[in-house]
């Protein structure tokens, strides 16, 4: 374990500081929020068609109804810039305009907002909306339509597109073993159970909106790019998120149309989303095809690897999933190569989904090691280890920190791993399976405040959220510690545009980021108390402002102390900022947190039903801020993982463009049975590299190594290997033993 | 307009209500009560489960005329003013949750579930008697998803607040 | 959600009379009619909540039980004369939806949920049991959930109930009260209806005609429900099976067989039964009755799996009972 200064709260298994309002119904979610004006409800009439134009729109009988105050259609929307213009802060800032023009931009697509006195009201009249549209050819399978595949400008985020490296042609064809094969992974909501809503209110051209959104500056910047005003007469509040996990990165649908509605009735407007409006006026993961060849020497050491990948990306907004990028950065090779290409598509957004890239690029890729590892007739886990690069094998470049070595083996050590065991217990055939974990470390500018009141108490200021991630609890540990007071003198205020802007939450990047803005806000306000201290009594020159703490209403080093009160200029508290933006070791090193999972799954010899026994998760991720609310993050993956490998997929009728399954009875998420006890470590560490706290990314890596553990686990279970994700009985079935 | 009275967490209410409105969106608009949340309307999620007449229930799946004369109890009726109930306080404990969407369906589920251990009834996965096993929680509490994946800690929470009781 | 007056009724009479009116539905727990009034699939103008009827009782009778229709599915699965003299059912109940909505749903209400089909409940698109004559866009769709046995070229939905699977296992009668007076008894596998020419029409009961109690006759002594499913809980069966029989000398007597998930209603497996009825258990004799009932079985594309899988699921269920049989005695 690396030495860091961090011995008090920083790691503690707090429990979670907002905890009481959570379990109570007090803390107030968008669509909670209430406010002193009667909210009218909206509620969205959808395109059935995925592409054309609206020839007519006839709302009369929807405006007949009872209670009904407006019906917003492409006739009557305020002015708008186009969606999709205005790109320059990326997509979550671009214009999200909606019903700008006749145009239908994907099945489901608002055609008309109802907006009424009530939820009834607004539901019942939006069905009487009657709308014709010319419908016109859409794209919606990226393989039918290869031919018009392209080179994205770039791959969320990162210009490297493709990558090559050595001659894979070459090394590849002289491999003593050659492994490839095709995956089909497919499209994914997150599926977060609050589904996106929105109140929202005019106030001249100052508008107000109560929304649940994961990165409330960019948010802000697209209301702004939308309707072309200022980003400073937009405040979006959004203190309780009921879970993200990417799709609530940005403002979607609903957001916009409440601004419309607000706008045309004078009145504050909320939108829900219902749960099937959720599968088409939000984001989703997009699916892909990917083509995987591996080579390795007859030592079992890796020489060729080639993964190249084709999805889909939705017009006009450009995210082009990084399936293929963990690929660059796992093992060892002589040559590497890497592509992704992308079709067009008239589809909802694509976007990101918790682990965007490595959770469908790590199923398929680990797979694929898996079964080299088998035909190199080595052991997985010494496959894996034998292959442990030394230096980034894309970049070149010196590994921040990298142990995934210890993550293999103390995985197995933990799990009871003796190879990929298979064995019979009745009716069922069980297996063993395991992968690695890989999931890059990121970090963000942020910014935050903290201020410090006459009587001690300390209030964190910042437009951070914590959609379910802890933050609200790392964050006051981080300030209790730096200004050495208990976590309850502690006050952490995030969600609010009026607060010092961050980088929100997404990416892995929120704690690392807020956590050493908060850090540095409180190194920042020690060091101010001590030069006010020092003007108020000269027996403070000279002292350092790292050993100063808080000590009731009075500052305390060694044995001075001093009231706050008369540190101020009388008019209340004392407040500091601190900022946090990517050190040079982001450009220098390579850096990424790890782990490796180990699964033990059960098949009905019978019916080829899958069930998930055990999974062992070992993660690397650098200092651990709360040791129990990582512990949870890194479960939530690893359940995300069980789904990618068994359960989740939004199956889309490609005669129409429509997903169909979407409802949480047909989008399966694993229920409480599906799992079992998660057994996970954490290897402690400080990555110095990393920022000033020594953290590493948590939330996304749980999700990274969980689903093809299992799929190997699958594989070692049935002697089958299955290629299309999600793995159903059905495609066991025929190889499951005969009845007997 | 349709008259109903009922009583939610012991205070009684007499209204006038739109025959349309669910007992969640009464709850959430009508009085003013958004503990229990809306995560599908539709019965799939678990998210909006409250108490009626001593058994949980999905109460968007519920028509609120239907309830005339019932007991209902929801999340804001857990607390005993500031002091959580045993379920509550283990929840916090366990950390089971995350988000906390699904937070008040979950412990309103759990809190009947104590009930319904007590008096016996079986699950799908009881064999010949009710077991306090993990199991068991992990089959009743199937009903209430959680995508923040806080399962585990749920079953501990459970656990904790059940073998207390037994 | 369309407008609709409401009203509670206290008896069998008042109910029917209330319903009778056109366009009139029962509400029992609601929790699929409410669901589709939601969605405005179901449009009624009229409800007549039944749900406080006095039908909430489960009697003993000379050789079976007799259940009010108002009993709720967990009240149903959780009691002791069920437990013990028909598991078939209790383990059906129990295997179906959650604690939650099992609270809600009622004896009657079960039978008469709706067929599940992603295209029924997306009003965007074509289908005959919601509009009849729209066509049906599960054919040539997405139809990994849909009927392999006795679907037609205008509907190819399941019925989605476990409870009726179990009924028809184990022989059960329906007792219904009718609006122009009188009462008739439906065995449980004459209720439901298949789609035919007429897909929206899932069931024999009139307007009006209201179920007041389910019959079940002398428990059979060897008796299973499985379900074959995605998720370990909270999911719709792929497929699954009750089976019950007695044996006498060694041989099969009255053996009874309910299919879910392979057609628009519960599915009483009767050319099984025939080949299995008063023979001798063996492999042979399981796989001949597996082959008989499936003979007619056609996939979709989606769900041809569902022919080998049932084929399986048949010969591992009567071998599993046998077998266990077999090792008890």
């Amino acid at each position: 374990m690396s030495e860091h200064e961090f011995k008090g709260l920083i790691g503690q298994p707090l429990d979670r500081v907002e905890g009481p309002l959570k379990v109570s119904g007090r803390a107030t979610y968008a669509a909670d929020w209430r406010g002193d004006k009667p909210h009218l409800i909206g509620f969205i009439v959808e395109s059935p068609v995925a592409k054309g134009r609206i020839v007519s729109i006839d709302t009369k009988a929807a405006e007949a109804c009872a209670g009904v105050e407006a019906v917003v259609t492409h006739e009557n929307t305020p002015k708008q810039i186009p969606f999709g213009e205005r790109a320059k802060g990326g997509r979550f800032a671009q214009s999200h305009a909606m019903m700008r023009t006749d145009a239908i931009r994907h099945l489901g697509y608002p055609v008309a907002l109802v907006v009424a006195q009530t939820f009834e009201q607004a539901r019942h009249a939006a069905s009487l909306v009657r709308c014709e549209i010319a419908a016109e050819d859409g794209v919606f399978n990226p393989e039918k339509h290869e031919d018009q595949a392209v080179k994205p400008d770039e791959l969320d985020g990162t210009p490297e597109v493709d990558t090559e490296a050595g001659d894979f042609e070459a090394e590849y064809g002289k491999a003593a073993h050659q492994v490839e094969g095709e995956f089909h992974t497919p499209s994914q909501h997150a599926a977060a159970m609050e589904p996106h809503a929105t109140v929202a209110q005019w106030d001249g051209d100052k508008l107000t909106v109560h929304m649940s959104i994961q990165i409330l500056g960019d948010g802000r910047k697209a209301f702004a790019n939308t309707f072309d005003i200022d980003p400073e007469d937009v405040r979006i509040v959004s203190p309780y998120i009921g879970g993200g996990f990417g799709s609530k990165l940005g403002v979607h649908n609903e957001a916009i149309l409440a601004a419309h509605g607000a706008k045309l009735t004078g009145k504050p407007v909320r939108i829900a989303q219902h749960r099937r409006n959720v599968f088409s006026n939000g984001p989703h993961r997009p699916r892909h095809r990917q083509r995987l060849k591996l080579g390795a020497d007859a030592n079992g050491k890796i020489v060729a690897i080639d993964h190249a990948t084709l999805s889909i990306m939705a017009r006009d907004y450009p995210f082009a999933e990084a399936a293929a990028s963990p690929t660059r950065a796992s093992y060892a090779t002589k040559a590497m190569r890497t592509s992704h290409r992308v079709v067009e598509g008239d589809i909802p957004k694509a976007d990101s989904m918790r682990a965007p890239g490595e959770a469908v690029g790590t199923l398929t890729f680990e797979s694929m090691i898996d079964e080299l590892a088998h035909s190199c007739g080595v052991d997985p886990v010494e496959f894996r280890v034998r292959n442990e690069p030394e230096k980034d094998p894309h970049s070149g470049k010196p590994f921040s920190t990298r142990k995934m070595r210890r993550c293999l083996q103390e995985g197995a050590e933990k799990f009871g791993w003796k190879g990929p065991v298979s064995r019979r217990e009745g009716d069922w055939l069980i297996g063993h399976g395991m992968a690695a974990a890989i999931r890059p470390n990121l970090m963000q500018e942020a910014e935050a405040e903290i201020e410090l009141s006459t009587d001690g108490h300390l209030t964190v200021r910042l437009d951070m959220t914590d959609i379910g991630t802890g933050t609200y609890t790392i964050l006051t540990q981080i300030a209790a510690e730096a200004m050495g007071v208990a976590p309850e003198h502690v006050t952490v205020k995030l969600g609010d545009t009026d607060f010092p802007e961050t980088c929100g939450s997404g990416g892995s990047f929120g704690a690392g980021s807020t956590g050493t803005a908060v850090f540095e806000a409180a190194k920042a306000l020690k060091d101010d108390l001590l030069k006010r201290a020092a003007k108020a009594d000269s027996e403070w020159k000279g002292t350092n402002s790292k050993e100063l703490r808080i000590d009731g209403a009075n500052i305390a080093l060694g044995n001075r102390s001093l009231p706050i009160a008369q540190l101020g200029d009388g008019s209340g508290g004392i407040s500091a900022k601190g900022a946090a933006k990517p050190g040079k070791e982001y450009k220098t090193m390579a850096q990424y947190s790890y782990g490796a999972q180990f699964a033990e799954v059960a098949v009905d010899a019978v019916t080829g039903e899958i069930r998930l026994r055990r999974l062992t998760g070992v993660f690397d991720a650098g200092l651990i801020l709360n040791e129990k609310t990582a512990r949870s993050q890194l479960m939530g993956g690893m359940i995300f993982g069980i789904g990618a490998a068994l359960m989740e997929e939004s199956l889309m009728d490609e005669r129409y463009g429509a997903f169909m399954n979407r409802d949480l009875a047909e989008y399966h998420v694993a229920v409480n049975r599906d799992v079992p006890r998660l057994d996970v470590h954490m290897i402690e560490g400080f990555d110095e590299n990393s920022n000033p706290l020594g953290s590493k990314g948590i939330g996304e890596l749980g999700i990274c190594g969980a689903g093809p553990a299992i799929a190997n686990a699958v594989f070692a279970a049935t002697g089958h290997r299955v290629r299309k994700f999600p793995i159903h009985m059905e495609d066991l079935l025929e190889h499951l033993p005969a009845i007997g | 307009m349709h008259p109903l009275r009922l009583t939610v967490n012991g205070t009684p209410h007499d209204l006038k209500i739109d025959p349309r409105v669910s007992l969640l969106d009464l709850l959430r608009e009508n009085l003013a009560m958004t503990g229990s949340k809306k995560g599908c309307d539709h019965g799939q999620c678990g998210a909006c489960t409250v108490i009626v007449n001593g058994r949980r229930i999905n109460s968007c799946l519920s028509l609120a005329v239907a309830h005339e004369g019932d007991e209902v109890t929801t999340i804001e009726g857990m607390a005993d003013g500031e002091a959580l109930s045993p379920l509550q306080a283990a929840f916090v404990k366990h950390d089971a949750f995350q988000c906390g969407y699904c937070t008040p369906g979950q412990i309103c589920s759990a809190t009947a579930l104590l009930d319904e251990l007590k008096r016996g009834e079986p699950s799908v996965v009881t064999k010949e008697k009710v077991e306090l096993i993990d199991e068991e929680i992990r089959e009743r509490m199937s009903g209430n998803l959680c995508r923040c994946g806080a399962y585990n800690n749920i079953v501990d929470a459970i656990m904790e607040v059940a073998e207390a009781r037994t | 959600m369309t407008p609709f007056s409401y009203s509670r009724v206290s008896d069998d009479k008042a109910a029917v009379a209330a319903a009778s009116a056109k366009n009139a539905k029962f509400l029992g727990g609601g929790t699929n009619l409410v669901d589709l009034m939601k969605h405005e699939i179901e449009r009624p103008e009229t409800l007549v909540d039944v749900s406080r009827l006095p039908h909430e009782e489960i009697e003993e009778t000379e050789n079976g039980l007799r259940i009010g229709a108002a009993v709720t599915n967990s009240a149903l699965a959780a009691d002791p004369v069920v437990r013990e003299k028909y598991p078939l059912l209790s383990t059906a109940l129990l295997s179906g939806a959650t604690q939650q909505l099992r609270n809600r749903a009622t004896t009657g209400g079960n039978f008469l949920q709706r067929t599940r089909c992603q295209y029924f409940y997306d009003t965007q698109r074509a289908c005959n049991k919601r509009e009849p004559g729209s066509g049906c866009d599960a054919i040539g769709g997405l139809n990994r959930f849909h009927a392999i046995l006795g679907a037609s070229e205008n509907c190819i939905a399941v019925h989605p109930s476990d409870m009726a699977v179990a009924m028809v296992a184990l022989g059960a009668d329906i007792e219904t009260v009718l609006p122009q007076g009188g009462v008739r008894t439906i065995p449980a596998d004459a209720l439901h209806r298949l789609p035919g020419d007429t897909p929206h029409v899932d069931h024999q009961l009139g307007q009006g005609e209201l179920i007041t109690h389910v019959v079940l006759h002398k428990a059979q002594e060897f008796q299973m429900y499985r379900k074959v499913r995605d998720r370990s809980s909270y999911a719709f069966a792929v497929v699954s099976i009750g089976i019950a029989f007695d044996l006498l000398e060694g041989h099969f007597l009255k053996i009874r067989i309910g299919l879910g998930g392979v057609a628009h209603k519960p599915w009483r497996a009767a050319r099984a039964e025939e080949v299995l009825e008063g023979k001798k258990p063996s492999r042979a004799l399981f796989e001949e009755a597996a082959d008989a009932e499936l003979a007619e079985a056609k996939g979709q594309g989606d769900n041809d799996f569902k022919i080998p899988l049932m084929r399986r699921l048949i010969v591992a269920s009567l071998t599993e009972m046998t077998q266990k049989q077999e090792k008890a005695a």
